[in-house]
């Protein structure tokens, strides 16, 4: 049954994904990309992790997409040319030498760890009995609260510095 | 397989409800603003009108069903549909009582806020795809509106879950249990007064009705991102609109009026009537109160009840502290 619905979930992901790069409107693009954000939830609650899924779809798909759309709205976007690609072999060939190099780096670098690498302290049993939230939460707090603080500042900033920007006359 | 046909029949009874309720919600709303604006509001299909919401239904269903020549077709078709799924899903975690609820997420909260956050696509895509200037303006000031009360309509219930220590409603319904001094309720509207004030505000702004609901504001905008839609299509953002005031009744009810809890009725009918009060609310509202302007709409979200919100968060934490 849960292979099933990964199966489900992991072809609608990698099909929205591709779907989002290969559509010329660009409103379709970003509606490709919500569906592949819902793949992905769906993924994180076949691994257990509820509350990561359901703060993914109120962050990024209820939220961030949204500003997405008003902004391709606002802009009027039209839908690309469609220009007849012509293909150039010295272009194609450093494409695809670039590609090899990053897939053996990929094999290389991640392929031995997924199998051989250490358990966390919070695996599926451990998560279940301290509660999702709870989990996430003493990490957060705990474990990486400097780092946490500190994202929080760089975000503070970035949206202090983009109302600056904005708004060229300040009162 | 008893538990897959117990929570299918759940399904059924609380979808057939809901949209029962839908319907009757129209007929009251109707009756209501009548008796307030001294009229008799719809009185010719049956006794008091009563059958009124059907004859409409059957009406809508007949209606042509027109489709702008330069819409977008698959997203005109698909707006409708993303906007009723949100609203009719969220009832999936709502404790009707003690234990009538479909399934207990252990982050229910969660869930409702990102299932109900997804209705604002179902209006930004409506007026987008119908390509028509009105519906498209209403459509951006909708999702404007709607993410920046989401702000505050989240940050209101944070001190709900604090008191409660968990995200899922069933147990947040618990942790309202019994009664302060033997007669003043346990219910979270009283430690949380602040917050079921922002949150009611925010849930009014959030469900575009009056005095929030610019998005269709006629004046301006005809009738905002639904103005290019006909027969069930438009039908389908009416019940839309209906089913999230009913999810927004609830909601309510769970997270600060203790749910289906109450003395000598039974539970469900102590959530119903609960559930009634907040709808006869949103009614009122709407016959008593002119709409907001745009400009004002923005400035309170942001300036009044979002900083609102976070002195709640701060009060409710400081004071939990003090007691633990």
């Amino acid at each position: 049954m849960e292979w099933v619905l990964f199966l489900i979930f992991a072809l609608v992901a990698a099909g929205a994904g591709v779907g989002m790069v290969l559509q010329r409107s660009p409103i379709y693009s970003a509606l490709c990309l919500i569906l592949a954000l819902f793949a992905q939830a769906g993924l994180y609650v076949l691994l257990g992790a509820e509350l990561i899924a359901f703060v993914h779809i109120f962050v990024y798909a209820g939220a961030i997409m949204v500003l997405f759309l008003f902004v391709i709205m606002l802009l009027d976007l039209r839908p690309e040319d469609r220009s007849p690609v012509r293909s150039n072999p010295v272009g194609v060939s450093v494409g695809l030498i670039l590609a090899g190099l990053l897939l053996a780096e990929l094999a290389l670098g991640v392929g031995p760890h997924i199998a051989l690498g250490p358990r966390g302290a919070y695996d599926f049993e451990t998560v279940r009995a301290v509660g999702n939230t709870q989990a996430v939460g003493r990490i957060l707090f705990r474990e990486y609260l400097i780092p946490f603080e500190l994202t929080s500042v760089i975000l503070l900033a970035a949206m202090v510095g983009a109302m600056v920007l904005a708004k060229r006359k300040l009162e | 397989m008893d538990f897959l046909f117990a929570t299918i029949l759940k399904i059924a009874l609380v979808m057939g409800l809901v949209l029962l309720a839908v319907a009757y919600l129209t007929w009251l709303e109707r009756k209501v603003i009548a008796d307030i604006q001294v009229r008799y509001g719809p009185s010719r299909v049956g006794r008091f009108g009563l059958l009124q919401p059907i004859a409409d239904g059957i009406k809508l269903m007949f209606k042509e069903d027109i489709v702008p020549a330069n819409a977008d077709r698959l997203i005109f078709l698909l707006a409708p549909v993303i906007s009723i799924i949100p609203a009719l899903i969220v009832f999936a975690v709502i404790p009707f009582g003690p234990s009538f609820v479909i399934t207990d997420v252990n982050v229910g909260l969660l869930y409702v806020f990102a299932v109900t956050s997804l209705g604002v696509y179902g209006i930004v895509l409506a007026g987008w795809g119908s390509n028509s200037k009105y519906a498209l303006l209403g459509g951006l000031r909708s999702s404007a509106q709607m993410v920046s009360y989401e702000l505050s309509l989240g940050l209101s219930v944070i001190g709900v879950v604090m008191m409660a220590g968990s995200l899922s409603l069933v147990d947040i319904v618990e942790a309202q249990k019994g009664s302060w001094y033997g007669i003043l309720p346990r219910w979270n509207v009283i430690p949380q007064f602040l917050g079921f004030v922002i949150f009611l505000v925010s849930s009014t702004a959030e469900l575009n009705r009056a005095p929030f609901d610019l998005p269709e504001a006629e004046t301006e905008l005809v009738a905002g991102f639904h103005t290019e839609y006909s027969s069930m299509k438009f039908a389908m953002f009416f019940m839309a609109e209906y089913a999230n005031m009913i999810g927004a009744s609830a909601m309510a009810t769970t997270l600060f009026l203790g749910g289906w809890q109450g003395p000598l009725l039974p539970p469900v009918i102590w959530f119903l009537l609960k559930v009634f009060c907040f709808l006869f609310l949103f009614v009122w509202l709407r016959a008593t109160v002119p709409r907001f302007r745009y400009d004002q709409l923005m400035g309170f979200g942001w300036k009044v009840l979002l900083p609102l919100a976070l002195v709640n968060l701060m009060l409710t934490a400081a004071a939990l502290l003090i007691v633990s």
